[in-house]
């Protein structure tokens, strides 16, 4: 009997904890269920569907326009940049040619779409880690990207900017000048940036040599974006299947071979020195012309598939459309990079403890509603 | 000795590292102007949005009550979310019976201000207006009719 007793005692039982669906740093309603020995992970099984609204059995009943403005409550951080590629897709469809002041200004407003979308990550990482400064200090230079969208696209978060064949309205006569006023004040701030989290001593110890993805896995998930690049998995969109303006400008693709915590995190400052570099070739070079191609008021396929591809501030973003020759498609499916970059999750987190799971969420850069849809 | 020597170089590169990070925060903190970006409801006088901001869908009334809408549920049609309901009524206009608006219903709750029905709209009846203080104490204040009791429709507009 004493034996028994005693083996109980020895043997260390897995439990189980939920994290959210209401955790403040799982950034939205996403339940992570932990399997813990102790403080040490076991396993981390996510589990969706606390904010699914169908998006995808939606469009099928809406029209090729009205399609466009539900995709900017997918992944809102990067809503630009997911109507482009509906867009992009419907425009392939039709083999309509955009012009070149149309491509340019899409160009512009990814990027900065890009940019505001990792200050916010980067204040909000901060914020998890326990550095409640930083939430302010990225907001605060996210406000005057903000301020420029609001000008010209009319909204801050939920643009609705694009329009297949071109866009809603012409840009704002401030849009060039705000944009270099928005550069020049955040080239001075982006140090800033490094003075307060990257050399603190706090903040590297959480994040050098935590959840290592290498680079076969990052390729085998699926991994793209700033993650994937921080893995060494060479993966952007804009480099390999270059779209709108991408082309004639040049930047590099920031890659990392580390794949830690830290090497996403550096990954993504370094993508917003390049973003900026981006705007910087385009913002005086935006050519004249019409900011539309006029299209039938009611836009209507042919038979067939197409695939559009583009780089959001997460990763690919893919649009697949099957059309049957209606108004509205037969198909619609969203390749969103938050599902894909999240099923790596519980590879990384695997023997890790809980506080640097929270980490590593925070560096995959998770935006629920894109992975639910 | 070497890992001794180390270990107190690790120290002291952490707390310069946290000190300089401090010098930032001590920055902001006599320069409070430089880290405020609006004091939103002190200066509710002054707040001017810009122009091209999508709030709500208004309908134009002149100074004769008269707006430009015909009832022909473009708008309608154009809408993803139903936000927009039109019910049209017969009115007699020199011995014809001509189409026209009864009620132009408008349900805030459902709109998501994505300003399809404004190029929609053939005879630019309806703009976006710029208020974004949509907040009501029951969600049926934000069902809204939007011509004026009274209001007809402008001559020449078809």
């Amino acid at each position: 009997m004493e034996e028994i007793i005693h083996d109980q005692e020895l043997e260390s039982k897995e439990y189980f904890i939920n994290m959210g669906p209401q955790h403040p740093s799982t950034h939205g309603v996403l339940r992570l269920v932990l399997s813990l020995d102790g403080e040490i992970i076991k396993k981390v099984e996510p589990h969706l569907g606390f904010i699914h609204r169908s998006i995808e059995k939606m469009c099928e009943h809406d029209s090729y326009t009205q399609i466009v403005h539900l995709t900017d409550r997918m992944d809102y951080l990067s809503c630009h940049i997911n109507n482009e590629a509906v867009c992009l897709c419907v425009e392939q469809a039709l083999q309509i040619e955009v012009p070149d002041r149309v491509k340019v200004i899409r160009t512009i407003i990814d990027e900065l779409t890009r940019l505001s979308s990792h200050q916010l990550w980067w204040g909000v990482m901060g914020m998890d880690l326990g550095a409640i400064t930083t939430f302010l200090y990225g907001f605060r230079d996210r406000e005057m990207i903000t301020d420029i969208f609001e000008e010209t696209c009319g909204a801050r978060l939920t643009m609705n900017y694009n329009v297949p064949g071109g866009l809603f309205f012409d840009i704002h006569p401030n849009f060039q000048k705000r944009t270099k006023d928005f550069l020049d004040y955040f080239k001075k701030k982006l140090p800033e940036y490094d003075t307060l989290l990257s050399d603190n001593v706090i903040f590297t110890q959480r994040m050098k040599g935590i959840g290592i993805l290498s680079k076969e896995d990052a390729i085998s998930y699926g991994v793209t974006g700033p993650t994937g690049r921080a893995s060494g998995f060479s993966c952007d969109v804009r480099k390999h299947h270059s779209y709108m303006a991408y082309d004639r400008v040049d930047f590099k693709e920031i890659l990392d071979t580390e794949g830690d915590c830290f090497a996403r995190y550096k990954c993504r400052i370094n993508e917003m020195w390049e973003s900026m570099q981006i705007i910087e070739q385009l913002i005086d070079n935006i050519p004249e012309g019409d900011y539309k191609v006029p299209t039938k008021a009611v836009i209507k396929l042919p038979k067939g598939e197409w695939y559009q591809k583009v780089e959001t501030a997460r990763g690919e973003f893919g649009v697949y459309i099957i059309s049957e020759g209606q108004k509205s498609p037969y198909r619609l499916k969203f390749r969103s990079p938050g599902f894909s970059n999240l099923s790596a999750l519980d590879h990384m987190a695997r023997g890790c403890k809980i506080a640097d799971l929270v980490a590593i969420m925070s560096t995959l850069d998770l935006v629920i509603p894109d992975i639910d849809r | 000795m070497k890992s001794i020597i180390n270990y107190f170089k690790e120290i002291l590169f952490g707390l310069k590292s946290l000190v300089k990070g401090m010098a930032v925060t001590g920055h902001y903190i006599t320069h409070p102007k430089e880290i405020i970006t609006q004091q939103y409801p002190e200066n509710r006088e002054s707040l001017k949005m810009f122009e091209r901001f999508r709030g709500e869908v208004v309908l134009l009334h002149d100074e004769n009550n008269e707006h430009k809408c015909t009832g022909c549920t473009a708008c309608e049609v154009a809408c993803p979310n139903g936000s927009i309901e039109i019910i049209p009524k017969r009115v007699e206009i020199d011995g014809r019976k001509v189409k026209a608006i009864d009620q132009f219903v408008y349900h805030l709750q459902m709109c998501t201000m994505c300003g399809l029905c404004i190029p929609a709209c053939p005879t630019d009846a309806i703009v976006m207006a710029n208020t974004f203080e949509h907040a009501v104490f029951d969600r049926s204040k934000l069902t809204k009719i939007l011509n004026k009791p009274g209001s007809k429709i402008m001559d020449g507009i078809k």
